[in-house]
């Protein structure tokens, strides 16, 4: 009962905003509730007893992808009033398309009959909790795949800070190899001026 | 009793809601990003729970490399927007189209 419950407010909760997130006129309102929809989306989660990808989420999406979006929303001053031209035009084509293909996926759905394994009743009760096993297969089977994904992380970073990296030329930095190729002998002279000439007044 | 098609239902509404995202705001860049972030996490929804009702933990290992991906898309996306925004002073998809040739 609590479980139904739970399920349907978490549902609700990730549908409604994600409705919000389109149709918002505001694009930091539309980030805020893209924030709302993945905390929910953690909560379906946790239901289903994934707890390490629904911290994920809340971590990685939260954390790093809705600010990042806030972030540049924010930074860059557009004309968002502009930019909505066009949708009340393309809004009830879309809206039958979206019906459309809702239908299609919720006919496949109900149309196709669960295995056996998927009835939910023959599934062993898992003995450790599910991080660790999460950890066991990922370090195991999966370690290639995971590796693969760190250095995809990696290729992104380095892209996208080459990408937005700017040169400016009206600025003075620190030369540094200059610095560092500096020795003594070129840096001091050394002079030894007689008694009185060493300054002229 | 929720069943597993309970959770793929919410994951077809969400998909959907991203499809129309995409199609409805085809002139802004960032709201078309969003909907894609919407979609994904429609699929890692839909991964984890066949991993729940499936009793195999390879879909949520999946979910993980789909949220990995989504991660370094939003980054690469909103570099490529940033740096569009700095040449065009603007971010509608219809001035993108002075890239060919």
């Amino acid at each position: 009962m609590i479980a139904s419950i739970a399920f349907y407010l978490f549902a609700t909760l990730t549908i409604a905003p994600a409705l919000a997130v389109i149709f918002a006129r505001n694009p930091v309102h539309s980030v805020l509730w893209l924030i709302v929809a993945f905390f929910n989306s953690a909560g379906l989660m946790l239901l289903l007893g994934a707890e390490f990808i629904a911290m994920l989420v809340v971590i990685v999406y939260v954390g790093a992808v809705a600010v990042l979006f806030l972030f540049v929303v924010m930074m860059l001053d557009i004309d968002f009033a502009s930019l909505r031209s066009g949708f009340t035009r393309n809004l009830p084509f879309g809206i039958i398309i979206a019906l459309v293909l809702l239908a299609e996926i919720i006919i496949a759905v109900s149309a196709w009959q669960a295995g056996p394994a998927l009835s939910g009743h023959n599934v062993a009760a898992t003995t450790q909790p599910n991080i660790v096993a999460l950890g066991q297969l990922l370090y195991s089977r999966y370690l290639f795949p995971f590796e693969i994904a760190g250095l995809i992380l990696l290729v992104a970073m380095v892209g996208a800070i080459v990408l937005t990296h700017r040169r400016r030329h009206d600025t003075r930095p620190q030369k540094v190899w200059k610095q560092v190729a500096r020795r003594p002998d070129e840096a001091v002279k050394v002079l030894d001026p007689g008694v009185g000439e060493g300054m002229k007044l | 009793m929720i069943g597993l098609a309970h959770y793929l239902t919410v994951a077809a509404i969400l998909f959907t809601i991203g499809v129309l995202g995409i199609f409805l705001n085809r002139r802004n860049v960032i709201l078309m990003l969003m909907a894609i972030e919407l979609i994904l996490l429609a699929v890692n929804i839909n991964l984890v729970a066949f991993s729940a009702y499936l009793g195999d933990l390879t879909g949520q290992v999946l979910a993980m490399f789909v949220l990995t991906v989504a991660a370094a898309e939003a980054a690469i996306g909103l570099a490529i927007l940033v740096i569009f925004f700095r040449r065009r002073g603007s971010i509608a998809v219809d001035d993108a189209t002075r890239m060919h040739g």
